[in-house]
This record gives structure tokens, C-alpha cells and sequence, in this order.
């Protein structure tokens, strides 16, 4: 029996749901697996089960599985808990390895955005920031690595649900885990002629493309469509390999994160526009758009123009 | 004084914690949901490109990925001034019928189940889709198959069921094929078949179980919000939105109307805003007495429409009428309407695979970017979704305003808590089985606080603080 714990921090739940998505696998490794903590879930409290301790417990596993960006104390403490209880952190999704799309908030001060929210929507009558009995916001969006050590990545936007079984098995197998070092190039079927044949465009019209067919395909970014495939790891096709966003005739944008640790995407991405004979300077809003989902250590704010 | 304080509330979507106060005598003074997460997405959508607002806003929620999809595409079609050709609309209207049973099985079976299958006051340990396995597990492994194989149809029609890209501003990216249609019709039945077994299993096996506390837990009185077609019937993807009072006094009005009706508070104890009606006058939550408290969702779909488009759910309408009225305020009965919704969702989703149209190639039209104001709204299994942005003219978004389904719920949420709690503890005497009784009300809004708190951070705070007559907190439960 494996003990397994699982926690949240700044979240949309899509990991989890992801983990459901294993299907019915799930209900076989459900033998094995022994869930001592998971909010979305279980009722295991923090602060005991009528609320009596004073201090934050987690029960001790073999396994915790943690999602989502940090983006408050709070969420620090938890993780700093889960790394003390748990022999083994996998940290599940891009929020949690890259700090996902929550970190688009990094190019704005907590300022700028208690402004926008509070004060400043539309249909908002302004208030005061909110903070009686709320934790503090950490001064940026975090990446869990940033926070606490993290012995097993599974990145993407979701995570492929397949991916997430296969570690498990692992594990419970007692061997290690890793994602391969390829790019969403790497698998993906479309046809390649290493030139572009328009210069790069916004993708306000559809592609090239005959219904029911990838194979036929011309590459998105050699029709134009900024994809974000080659500074991109693979794997959100799962076994089937075909890229999820490819198979909706769209451009990937980066979710699974860069192709190994210490890339840039940024610069692997001007290489490959401009190798295929495109302007990298002709995209609209380039820094959030290339580090759409990795903006934990990357983006900052931006001098107010 | 005491406070207690449950930290998490489990079994929802995100995380809070609820504070009860109590008085001296032990008896509940005050109750709060404290919703303790914030990201931002109103400040980080600024200057991004509109067309990719639709991609964006997915990571608000997991769980309802595809209601920001389609209202932000919607917002995007509004933005750009174009109409999806049929196909488009059609196919992302099937998305959001299949999207809606994932849902709603998710929430009846495997996020609430536990409280009626287990009962309120089982172990912790086993009042989970755990033990559901456990005790009931042909049921299960259906439940787990079906709800798996939604996110199934998903990807055939999307290429991705969770955080889809296939909704794009002028229709959908990607036509369905012949082949998938007939793969995807024979789904569409099964689902169908565990829609009918769960209502029927639940009318039978649950719902007179608790019918008691259907009754008195989490009752309060309130107005609601949905969207109708023209004529009344219900709709999930399209439409006018109704505001009905509690006495069934209704106004229909175009969602791109909604800044004159909502307006949205800021309490200082909550990350999430308290939207409310303003045209009833100035926001109460005094449970004797409440002011401009809407709640939109299930309940509030079920209470709004006319009538039902589909013969099963429009037969299940009519039964569940003819027992419990029209503005029906008991907040656990959100668990039946969306079970009728769950069929009607199942209904719809085979009725337009049917549909010639759906097949056809023609579902996208190009669009062309300019500064204009887009408003998009859509039914989310939680609720009323808006989206509304505006842009310069190189289709930058210059502000965007969202108002989700949870945070209408937000106020009603917290006054079903405190109504719970004073019903429940009494002379200071509660235990984790009357806990998790007050926190079952929250369950059946099927709260989603990533979604509620897309402002900042990621969870709705639930505070219960237990406090005596001179202020002292005694003890606090929340979700911390």
C-alpha cells in the first residue's frame, strides 16, 4: 500500500481533473494506492477535523502530489508541509514546474492588480483590498521548485493523463520518472518544408488543412501561424503522439514547457522562425506570448507605457 | 466567543475555509466563507491579443474549461462583429452539452455523492467517491467509464478536453467528421442511459432519505438568474438572461445589457466580489431581510425556465414542479435540478449529433481585428458566465471584465452557511458530522472558487469562527 497525499495552492483544477481522466486504470491501481489527503476529494482536514489544532497537519505518505502556482503564504506553508510529510514530491502541471498561466500575472505589481480588481472593473463598486483573515500574496507568482525541492516533474496544461499513470506505476514499481528531451516537433505529423511560405500572421483565419487529416498538413508556422511547437516538449499526445492543439488544426502554445531544463524558449524560437525564413520582431505581444506558460523566473513587470 | 474554523472545505473546486462565530451561549453569531485565493486574470488579459483571450481564460477553471472557452469566444465574435457559420455554432454548442454531463456526473458522484451515499456524518475516511467504490462498485466503475468517456467525446470533437483550443473568435476550428459522428453517437446513448439511471436511483435511494434536511439545511430566500430562448425554454449556450425575483416577477434582458442590472461588492474578509441585483435596491445579506441576492446555477435554470426543449428532462420538469413549486429556495434540491439538467444535457448532445448541419466543413469565418467592446455570455454548469472585453484597434484587449458563476453565488453561499450553522449548533455543541452538514451546503452550489477567484489567487475562505459574547474566538474552523 502507498500512502498518497495531494494538495493545491493557486489552481483551476485541471490537473485533478486530469487525474480523474486516467479512467478506468485508475480504479485498478486504486488497490495499491491508499489516499491519506486530498481536498477536491477527501474531507481530511488541515487543522483537525472539527478544527481544534492550531497547527497545519498533513498525514505522513510515500507519494504527494502537488498543483498549481504559489501565489500566497499560505500556499508556501502547505507546500513546506507537503515536502516534510511526503518522501516523494511530484510537482503535476505547468502551474506547478513553470508557474503556468497564473504567472502572466508576473508582469504586473500585486498593486496593479488589487487596482484592477477592486477598484477598477467595471461593474465593481470600489472597495478596500480585501485581507481580514486572507493570507498575504507572495510578491510574484512562484513555481513549487522555487519553493520547496521537487523530486518528480510532470509538466503540461493539462498534464496528459497517461503521463500521470505511468509515473504512478513507476513508482509503485519503484523505479524513477521522466518525460523525453524532445520537441512537440518531434511528433508531430504535419509536413515540413523548412520554408515558410508566408510571412507570420495572427491567427484570425483557419489553416490549410482537409478535414479528418494531419498528415497532409502543412506546418502552421510555415503557413504563417506562430506554433510554439519547436522550443516545446512533447508529450500532450500521449502514445498517439499527435499534438492536442494540432489535432484541432491550432498552433501550440507552449504548455508542456521548455524541451529540457535550463532551454530558453525564447531564443530556440527565434532560431526556428528565422530558419524557416520568418520575422520573430512581426509578433504581436511577444513576451507573454512565448513565455505564455513558463513566467515563474521569466517575466516581470513591465515599465508602465 | 468561539470560533471555528474549517479549513479546507472539501469536495469543491479550489479552496476556502469557513469561519463560525459563536456567542456566549454557544449559539452561531456569525458564519463567513472566506475565499482565500486571487491570480488576476482581469490585469493579466490586458494587451494580450483578443483571439487569444479564449485560450487564455480556460485556466481559470479545470473543471469548466469549456464555459470560458465558448464564452470568451462568443466575447470574441461580438469583438470582431462576425456570426459563426451554423457548424461552428452547432459544434460548440455540442461541446457544452457533453462538457455539462462531465460535470455534473463529476459533482453528483464523485465531489457530493459521498455525503448521501455515506451519509453526512460517516468517517471522513469513507465519505468520498473512496467509499462509494467501495460500497457500491458496479455503480462506480460505470460512473468512472461514462465520465471518462465525455472527456472522450471531447477530444474527438476538440483534439482536447480540458483546456480546449477549438472555439476561435468566427465558429470552430476543427469541422467533425462522418466518422466521428458515428463513433460519437453510440457514446451520446450511454451517457444518456447513466442520466436516466441517476435520477431515477436518486429519487428512489437518496432524495427521500434526506428529504428533512432537504427541507430546512441551507434554506434561504432569494431571486435567481438564467438564460431562456425567446419563447422560455431553457438554454445552456444562448439566449436572454432572465432575472425572476423570489415571488416570480421576471425581467429578460440581453446579456450585453448586464451592467444595468449587476453590480458587484467588495467585502474586506473575501477575495471574491459580491455581485448582486442593484435595480432591487441596496445589497443585504441579512438572512431576515436580503437585499438584491440572485443566485444562478441549477436551481436557478430550473426555477427560471418556462419549459424544457427535450421530453425526458422536460417530463422530469414537471414532476419536480409539481412537488415543490416554482422559486423553489431549498438549496439542496440543486443536487436534483442537476440531475434533470444532466439529462437534458444528454438529450441535446445526441439531438445535435442528429443534426445534418453538424457535419458541415463550413465552421469558421475569418475575422478581422479592430477597437470595439465584445460581450459573451453562456450558461457554465455553475451558472451565468460573462465575459467582456474591449480593444484597441490592433485587437489588443484594453480591459476585460469577467463575472462568474460562482462569485453571483457568492453571498447567497455565504448566507445558506450561516443559515445552516445557527440551525445546527446549538448551545455550543457541534461535532464533524455537523460540520460537514454546513459545508454540504456549500457543496450543492458546486462552488469552483479557481473560477471565483480568477481575480488574484485560487480559493473561496470558509471561516466559521466560534466566538463568545465578549468577542473572544473560542475556536475557528476553516479550510486553511
Amino acid at each position: 500500500m502507498v500512502r498518497v497525499a495531494e494538495e493545491w495552492f493557486a489552481v483551476c483544477g485541471g490537473c485533478e481533473v486530469s487525474i480523474l481522466d486516467i479512467g478506468e486504470p485508475l480504479l485498478d491501481l486504486l488497490p495499491s494506492l491508499e489516499f491519506v489527503h486530498m481536498p477536491v476529494l477527501m474531507d481530511h482536514k488541515l487543522y483537525g477535523q472539527t478544527g481544534e489544532k492550531s497547527k497545519m497537519e498533513i498525514p505522513d505518505a510515500d507519494i504527494g502530489i502537488v498543483t498549481g502556482s504559489i501565489r500566497n503564504q499560505e500556499n508556501k506553508e502547505l507546500a513546506e508541509e507537503m515536502r516534510r510529510k511526503c518522501k516523494i514530491i511530484i510537482s503535476l502541471g505547468s502551474c506547478a514546474n513553470f508557474g503556468g498561466i497564473p504567472a502572466l500575472g508576473n508582469m504586473y505589481t500585486n498593486a496593479q492588480i488589487y487596482d484592477t480588481n477592486y477598484r477598477n472593473d467595471t461593474s465593481t463598486e470600489a472597495g478596500e483590498n480585501p485581507s481580514e483573515g486572507l493570507p498575504a500574496l507572495t510578491d510574484r507568482v512562484y513555481s513549487v521548485n522555487e519553493v520547496i525541492k521537487v523530486d518528480i516533474s510532470i509538466p503540461g496544461c493539462p498534464p496528459t493523463p497517461e503521463w500521470i499513470a505511468s509515473a504512478l506505476v513507476a513508482l509503485l514499481e519503484g523505479k524513477s520518472f521522466s518525460l523525453p528531451e524532445r520537441s512537440v516537433c518531434d511528433d508531430c505529423p504535419v509536413v515540413r518544408e523548412k520554408k515558410a511560405k508566408v510571412d507570420i500572421r495572427r491567427p484570425l483565419q483557419a489553416p490549410e488543412f482537409t478535414p479528418g487529416r494531419y498528415d497532409n498538413m502543412r506546418c502552421l508556422n510555415e503557413q504563417g501561424i506562430l506554433c510554439l511547437g519547436p522550443a516545446t516538449r512533447t508529450g500532450c499526445g500521449g502514445s498517439e503522439k499527435t499534438p492536442r492543439c494540432i489535432k484541432a488544426y491550432m498552433p501550440c502554445r507552449g504548455c508542456y514547457g521548455p524541451i529540457r531544463d535550463g532551454a530558453n524558449p525564447m531564443v530556440d524560437m527565434m532560431g526556428a522562425l528565422s530558419s524557416v525564413g520568418l520575422d520573430p520582431k512581426q509578433i504581436e505581444d511577444r513576451m507573454a506570448t512565448f513565455n505564455r506558460f513558463i513566467g515563474s523566473g521569466r517575466l516581470r513587470p513591465m515599465p508602465v507605457r | 466567543m468561539k470560533e471555528i474554523v474549517i479549513q479546507p472545505v472539501s469536495r469543491i473546486e479550489g479552496g476556502a475555509k469557513i469561519t463560525i462565530t459563536l456567542d456566549d451561549t454557544g449559539n452561531v453569531a456569525d458564519a463567513q466563507v472566506n475565499v482565500l485565493e486571487l491570480r488576476g486574470f482581469e490585469r493579466f488579459c490586458i494587451g494580450r491579443p483578443v483571439e487569444e483571450m479564449p485560450r487564455i481564460t480556460t485556466r481559470i477553471c479545470g473543471v469548466c474549461p469549456w464555459s470560458h472557452h465558448l464564452a470568451s469566444a462568443k466575447a470574441c465574435d461580438a469583438v470582431f462583429g462576425v456570426t459563426p457559420p451554423p457548424a461552428g455554432r452547432k459544434l460548440r454548442e455540442l461541446c457544452n452539452s457533453i462538457a455539462f454531463m462531465e460535470e455534473h456526473i463529476l459533482h453528483f458522484y464523485f465531489l457530493s455523492g459521498g455525503d448521501f451515499v455515506m451519509g453526512p456524518d460517516a468517517d471522513y475516511m469513507v465519505r468520498n467517491v473512496f467509499g462509494i467504490a467501495q460500497k457500491l462498485p458496479d455503480v462506480a466503475r460505470n460512473v468512472v467509464k461514462v465520465r471518462h468517456m465525455c472527456a472522450h467525446m471531447l477530444e474527438i470533437i476538440a483534439g482536447k478536453a480540458i483546456h480546449p483550443t477549438a472555439a476561435v473568435p468566427g465558429g470552430f476550428s476543427k469541422p467533425l467528421t462522418e466518422a466521428e459522428r458515428k463513433q460519437l453517437i453510440p457514446m451520446a446513448q450511454q451517457a444518456l442511459e447513466l442520466a436516466k439511471f441517476s435520477i431515477d436511483y436518486a429519487k428512489k435511494s437518496i432524495f427521500p432519505a434526506y428529504i428533512d434536511v432537504i427541507k430546512t439545511v441551507g434554506v434561504i430566500k432569494t431571486g435567481f438568474l438564467g438564460t431562456v430562448k425567446n419563447d422560455g425554454t431553457m438554454d445552456m449556450y444562448d439566449g436572454k438572461l432572465r432575472m425572476m425575483d423570489a415571488d416570480g416577477k421576471y425581467e429578460d434582458f440581453e446579456a450585453k445589457d448586464y451592467l444595468d442590472y449587476i453590480s458587484e461588492k467588495v467585502l474586506p474578509w473575501s477575495f471574491v466580489k459580491f455581485p448582486y441585483n442593484k435595480k432591487w435596491g441596496e445589497f443585504s445579506m441579512d438572512p431576515e431581510n436580503p437585499q438584491g441576492i440572485f443566485r444562478v446555477n441549477t436551481l436557478a435554470r430550473i426555477n427560471v425556465a418556462d419549459k424544457i426543449s427535450t421530453p425526458l428532462a422536460q417530463a422530469e420538469l414537471e414532476e419536480f414542479r409539481a412537488t415543490f413549486g416554482r422559486q423553489v429556495q431549498a438549496t439542496l434540491l440543486f443536487h436534483w435540478a442537476r440531475l434533470i439538467e444532466l439529462l437534458y444535457s444528454a438529450e441535446k448532445a445526441i439531438e445535435l449529433l442528429n443534426d445534418p448541419e453538424i457535419t458541415n466543413t463550413n465552421t469558421r469565418v475569418p475575422v478581422t481585428p479592430r477597437a470595439a467592446r465584445g460581450v459573451g455570455c453562456t450558461e457554465a454548469p455553475r451558472g451565468t458566465l460573462i465575459h467582456d472585453y474591449t480593444t484597441d484597434d490592433k485587437g489588443l484587449v484594453t480591459s476585460a471584465n469577467l463575472i462568474v458563476a460562482t462569485c453571483m453565488n457568492n453571498a447567497p453561499i455565504n448566507m445558506s452557511v450561516k443559515q445552516a450553522a445557527k440551525l445546527l449548533i446549538k448551545d455550543g455543541k457541534y461535532d464533524q458530522g455537523i460540520l460537514n452538514t454546513v459545508e454540504m451546503t456549500i457543496r450543492a452550489y458546486d462552488p469552483c472558487l479557481s473560477c471565483a477567484s480568477h481575480d488574484l489567487n485560487g480559493q473561496l475562505a470558509c471561516k466559521l469562527d466560534i466566538v463568545d459574547a465578549d468577542g473572544e474566538v473560542i475556536e475557528t474552523l476553516t479550510n486553511k
